[in-house]
This record gives structure tokens, sequence and C-alpha cells, in this order.
């Protein structure tokens, strides 16, 4: 087995010219960040050298906030201001979000995503979300000693859009450059295939505090091709806490409970479930706030038979996966196990028994998600040399489609469709001078839009009248690379134009963050503008880099007149940069980025030349 | 607008080395994939996530029978005709009512060892099917006479997405 390296807390970094990048795992049970230290990844952890931290966020009333153990461990006291499995309220409305009767919070059902009651006012998942983030960046930057240049967060692949929006959201609040949203089980192939140069069709199954992974990856020689992805991002090991917690209620004949016993009881249903992945029987017990004992005793036999609904549930999504990529058991080289709940015998059992093989543990299943993460941030980053790096092939997890007559949802994108991606479809009107469209974006396999996730509505208004059929309006998906969506439709006779990116009817308008971040810093009593012009500053010396050395590489592409033209445009910047004005820097770094499109566009070109003439970069 | 197979660097032809084209995929995308440009200014950023698109766009399409048989086509100015041509021999629609019934049977049965024996069935004919549009569009050049036979693969594919819906009504 490999071991893991720590670092010591508060040691700085081997002396090196690289951009610090971080992997943070933002889990539902407990998150935790991880950076490439001298070729290696390593998990950073808190001062006391602890790695993992429980993702718990308590609100106190004064705006004093306490994140990880220390939340943790006042839970029970104090339920409505604890916030535990955040993550399950990610991008999720009230009637989303699942065992709501049993969870100790005084929900607020804002429009879009459900809130939080708590003595500091209300929150959004996304700020408490951004509350562990930023504890980990602050853990990260005392281990490091510097400023981070960029993060990976990883996310569930069976996320939706709503939830890897509100993910990244929470990323921008945190104060973090999010260089990229990961999949945690493409995170894990990459841990594990560098870690074992392996080849081959694997299967990951991860199995997390509250969500459940299953994809397909092909790896060969530095790619990592997901083939296929699916799962139910509303299964965790929190549900088997539940079943036990329910069982503990039903034997001790308890009465309905108030928030304080539901959450101790809940705490003492986990820790049963733990003991039980080592033990034969476990003790649970408990003393109530009326003064009454629950003393109970659970072994293996009840607590596989309360679960066993729960891991075959499992097997659906590894069903689904294997024919969606139409491959057989026989062909999987491996499985990799990820996620703390995987630790569960019967899991192991009866993933074993569907392979027919026995799973691979090698990498410790609580940190394997952010050592990839590492891996990849360091990549983007900028810190491996081409050649020396890989190349991450993920897909979307869910069909995107619109809503047509009838309530029925079209699919525009198939699930499983390599990312980025983008696809056009043409509708008509369906009334004579019909002057505007209104679409409805949809997320899910399902054929009425009732059953669909709704990811947002826009219009497009101010089409010439015309006959009924008679106008062209091309819709186009467009999927980037953290697999978020932004839809464009265009009217082709009158050239009317809409767009959004979606976000409006989950997750959060880009006002709201800004509203956020200020609140936030009036709050540190940190200056607003100082802030603003230092991100203006890290954004302009980026650009600056990346011109010289695509310069350095590629000029012989452009004509001496081009090259005056971005060399002028370079050094306008490089006078505002060290200035106080942000905006006359946004403008030089605007006029920079736009004198630059068309060398970026016959860099591309040369690229894809290169590539088939078979040739790297490093031989021309 | 260059076509799929010249982005790849390959002659159009639908019996297609399959390996050159992942090959040809893969070291296209390790030149201009959005990882390489995570730190790069707005401008290359865009032309990345642009270049990135079509790229998975054109290998979605050729690595897809139908789909590059309609390319195919398409690149003649030739229209497969998929929504406007809806006429098919006699035999071959007995046969897929055929398939169907078989398909209904086993959804009824809620048995996955007859859809396995249905998807294998299947296959063998998408094969066999394939083999036939290689001849006529590749050594023949019939073009219009290969329309018909890409409607019938349309045919099978759909049936097999049918298949797999079944799977999952039975569990």
């Amino acid at each position: 087995m490999a071991l893991l390296q720590i670092a010591e807390p508060g040691m700085s970094p081997a002396p090196h010219e690289h951009r610090l990048a971080v992997g943070i795992d933002l889990g539902t049970t407990n998150s935790l960040a991880a950076t490439v230290r001298s070729g290696m990844p390593v998990v950073l952890p808190d001062s006391l050298g602890r790695p993992l931290l429980p993702s718990v966020v308590r609100y106190h009333a004064g705006g004093k906030v306490e994140v990880g153990y220390a939340a943790q461990a006042k839970q029970a006291v104090d339920p409505k201001n604890t916030i535990a499995s955040v993550k399950r309220f990610m991008g999720r409305g009230l009637k989303d979000v699942a065992h709501i009767e049993s969870a100790p919070y005084d929900f607020v059902d804002a429009p879009g995503m459900v809130q939080l009651r708590t003595v500091a006012g209300v929150k959004s998942p996304v700020e408490v979300s951004s509350e562990i983030l930023k504890t980990l960046r602050e853990r990260a930057e005392l281990s490091l000693q510097g400023n981070i240049s960029g993060a990976v967060i990883t996310v569930p692949a069976y996320f939706d859009e709503a939830q890897r929006q509100a993910t990244k959201d929470a990323g921008r609040l945190a104060g973090l450059n999010v260089l990229r949203l990961l999949n945690e089980p493409t995170a894990a192939a990459i841990a594990y295939g560098l870690e074992n140069a392996s080849e081959g069709i694997y299967a990951v199954y991860d199995l997390g505090g509250g969500t459940f992974d299953l994809s397909i990856l092909k790896l060969s020689r530095g790619v990592f091709e997901v083939v296929a992805t699916s799962g139910d991002s509303m299964l965790g090991g929190d549900d088997f806490d539940q079943r036990v917690f329910c069982w503990a209620v039903e034997q001790a004949k308890l009465p309905p409970l108030g928030p304080r016993d539901m959450r101790l009881l809940q705490m003492k249903a986990r820790e049963a479930k733990e003991y039980l992945t080592f033990h034969g029987e476990a003790p649970l017990t408990a003393k109530l706030s009326s003064g009454e004992v629950v003393d109970l005793s659970l072994d293996t036999e009840t607590f596989c038979s309360i679960t066993q609904t729960l891991v075959n549930k499992t097997l659906g999504p590894v069903r689904k996966a294997l024919r969606d990529a139409g491959l057989t058991v026989e062909e999987i080289k491996g499985v990799v196990m990820v996620g703390g709940a995987t630790r569960m015998p019967q899991i192991q059992r009866a993933v074993a028994e569907f392979f027919r093989r026995d799973p691979l543990n090698n990498l410790d299943p609580d940190k394997v998600v952010a050592l990839g993460a590492a891996m990849q941030a360091n990549v983007l980053a900028g810190n491996k040399p081409q050649g020396e790096d890989w190349l991450l092939l993920d897909v979307i997890p869910l069909s995107l489609g619109v809503e047509t007559m009838g309530g029925l949802a079209e699919k525009i994108i198939a699930r499983n469709t390599t990312i980025p991606a983008a696809k056009a479809q043409e509708f008509t009107t369906f009334k004579d001078g019909q002057s505007g469209m209104s679409f409805h974006v949809v997320q899910g396999e399902r054929e009425l839009v009732a059953d669909c996730r709704s990811l947002a509505r826009f219009e497009l208004k101010g089409i010439p009248p015309m006959a009924a059929g008679a106008a062209r309006v091309r819709v186009t998906y467009q999927v980037d690379a953290d697999g978020l969506l932004h839809v464009s439709a265009r009217e082709s006779t009158s050239g009317v134009e809409a767009s959004v990116a979606v976000k409006p009817s989950y997750g959060l308008a880009d006002a709201d963050i800004e509203r956020m971040l200020r609140d936030s810093f009036e709050h540190a009593n940190a200056d607003v503008h100082a802030r603003a012009l230092a991100e203006y500053r890290v954004d302009g010396q980026r650009l600056l880099e990346a011109t010289r050395s695509a310069l350095s590489q590629d000029e012989k592409l452009l004509s001496a007149d081009e090259g005056e033209l971005i060399r002028r445009a370079m050094l306008s910047l490089e006078k505002f940069l060290p200035g106080s004005d942000h905006r006359a820097i946004k403008q030089a770094v605007d006029a920079l980025n736009r004198a630059t499109e068309e060398f970026a566009q016959r860099r591309m070109d040369a690229g894809i030349r290169r590539a088939l003439s078979g040739k790297k970069i490093g031989s021309l | 607008m260059q076509s799929h197979f010249e982005l790849f660097g390959l002659s159009p032809a639908f019996a297609l080395d399959k390996e050159a084209l992942e090959k040809a995929y893969r070291e296209i995308q390790s030149q201009v994939h959005p990882d390489r440009f995570a730190h790069a200014g707005d401008a290359e950023r865009r032309a990345s996530l642009q270049w990135t698109t079509r790229v998975n766009e054109a290998y979605r399409t050729l690595k897809d029978p139908v789909q590059r048989a309609k390319h195919i086509l398409e690149l003649h100015g030739v229209d497969v005709g998929f929504e406007t041509n809806t006429q098919m021999p006699t035999d071959f629609l007995l046969r897929q009512l055929e398939l169907r019934e078989e398909l209904e049977a086993a959804v009824h049965k809620k048995d996955g060892g007859l859809l396995d024996a249905l998807r294998s069935t299947l296959s063998g004919e998408k094969l066999l099917l394939e083999n036939q549009l290689a001849e006529s569009l590749d050594k023949k050049k019939d073009l219009e006479g290969s329309t018909g036979q890409v409607r019938k693969l349309m045919f099978l594919h759909r049936l097999d997405e049918e298949i797999d819906s079944a799977y999952e009504e039975i569990e």
C-alpha cells in the first residue's frame, strides 16, 4: 500500500517557482485540501495535524463562525445554528431535500435554493459551504506561506447544473480562483492511475456521506477518458445513519424527538455504524433530555438487513453505467473504492460479488479525491511541462433539454456526452405574428418536463411579425469544461438574440455573489477597492505571462505589424499594472485580450497541425 | 467548413480505422483542450473551448456508424431523409415487428436473459448492415442506394435504445 505523505503543519513548502494550487474535496461529512509538493500530492492538515475538516459550520449571534471539529462538538447542544451535511442542500429547493422532517434546522423556502435561519441571520447553503472552503483556503495559505493562485474543487459526478453552479459560487465567495470543478470519481482515478500506472477500463464506486457516483473510465498512456457515469445524488452514508436512527427510535419506542435529541441520536447512530466496520456488535446508548436513557445493541446481521435496500440501490446505477458504456462486467479491469462509506463490509461484499473481483482499496478512501484534485490543480496551474502531464476527458451525467409543446422535454445534449460540448437546434413560432418565444431549460432523462429538473427560463423578444412556422430560431447549448451550461437563442432572419448563463432559477445571480462578497469584506473590515485592485492585478499579471509565453513559442504565426499591435497592448497593461486605478487595469486587460484573439485562433490551428503531423511540440 | 474526416487527417470512408481516429482525436485534444489553457487569457480560453467543442462533436459523429454515414452522404449533398422518407421494404418491417414483439415478451416476463439474447441478435444484424454500407458507400459509391441502408441502421439503433430502457424497466 502506498503511504501518503502529510507535511508538518506550518512548514514552508519546498522552494520552487510553482504557482500554489490546491485541490479541495468539499464533502458531505468531511472536507479536506491537498497540494502537490516536490512532485508528490500531500494532504494539508490543520495546526493540530488533523487532515480532515468536518463539514460542520456553527453560527454565533455576534457573527463569529466556527468550522470543523469545534462546530461538530456542539451539534447536539446548538442544533439549529450548527449546520452539518450542507452539501445535501446545495442547489436544492425545499421539496427536493430528503429526510427533511428529521433535519433539525429552520428551513426557509426561498425561490431557487432552500435557506437556513440561524442566530446570525438567514444563510444559503452556498454561504455555509463557502465558510468551509474559506477555512481550507486559510489553512492552505498558512501551510504554503503564500497566496493560492488557483483551486480545483471536486463535485459528485452525478451533480446537476444547479448543484455545480452552487459549488462554483461557494468557491468564488470564499475568495478562491476556481480553476475547475472536477468530478470526484475522476479525481480518484487520477490519483489511482498515476499511482499504479494503470491501463485499461476501470470502474470507480464512490459512496460518500450524501452522494453516490459510479464512473467508468478508460485509462491509457496519459489519457483519462470517462466513458459513462451514473449515480444518485441523494444516496450516501448519511442514509445508513438514518436507517440506524429509525431502527433505534422504533426499538426504544421513542416519542417524536426535539432537535437536540434528534441530533444526539443521529450522532450515536453514526458511531454505531462506524463501530460495526470492525466489530460484530455495537452499543447504542444515549441520554435524552427527558432523562430517559436509550440503551440498545446493534449487531451486524440486523444492520445489514435494515440497510440491504440501500446497498441494492447502488447497483442500479452500476448496471446503467455499464449499459451506457456498452461494456460487460468481464471487461472491467478493476473497481476503485472511494468515500468513507465504502468501508462498510456489506458494501465491499456487494461490489466484489457484482464485479466478481476484489475491489481496490489501496488509497485512503477519505483522501484519494483530494489528492487527485491536487494533482489536477497542479497541471491546470501550468506547473507540469507538456509531455509529463495528462489529458482528462469527462462527460455530463444528465441529459440537457428544452421544454416543447405539451410539456415534453426534448433532449439537446445527451448524457455521457464528452465535454466541452455544444449543440444547436432549430425551433419555430406557433402563431402568426408571434413576437416572442420563451424557453425552459431542463435537465434529466424523463420525457415529461414535470419529471425533469428545471434549470432556467428565458425569453427571446422582438421577433418581427411573420406567419406561424416562418421564424427560424436557433437555440444553442454550450457546456464548458466545468460541466456548466450556457444557452443562447438567435432568430436567423432578424438577428434578434438572447442568451443566459444557467443560474437564475437555481443558484445565485452574479449580483447576489457580489453583494455577499461585499458584506463579508465589510464584516472583515477589508477594503473592497483594494481587493478588486489586487484581483485585477493578478489577472493582468497572468495574462501578460501567458501572452509572453505564447509569443516566445509562436510569434512566427504573426506578421510584424500584428506582433507590434500585441506588444503595444502589453506595454499599456504593464504601464497601468502598478497603478491604483483598477478600471484602467481592467480596460488594458480587455484590450490585450481583444488584441490576441486572432493569434489565439492561429495557435489552435497550429496545434492541430502539429498533432496531425505526429510531432510533439518539443521536436519542432 | 472542413469535414470531420479532414479535421482528423483521415480519408472520408465509412470503413474507418478506429484506432487511427482515436489517436488523432487524443493528439488534437492534447493541443487544444481547456485544461491546457486554464491559466491563459480570455482569448485563448475561448478559442480552446470552441476548438475542443468542435473536435468532440466531430469525434462523436465519426464514432457512430449512423452519424458517420449521414456525414459522408451530406458531404456529397445527399439527404438521408430520416424525416421525409419513411418507406421501408416490407420484409425489413416485418422483421422489425418480430424483434419488437420479442422485446415486449422479454419485458413482460421480466427476463434479462431474453434481453441479452435480443441484444446479441441485434448486434449481428447491425454488423451485417454496416458491412453492406461499407460496400455500397466506399466501393460502389452508390450514394442514393446507401440512404435506405442508413435508415435501416437507424431503425436498429432505435431498437437498441429501447432495449436499454427495457433493462431499466425490469430492474
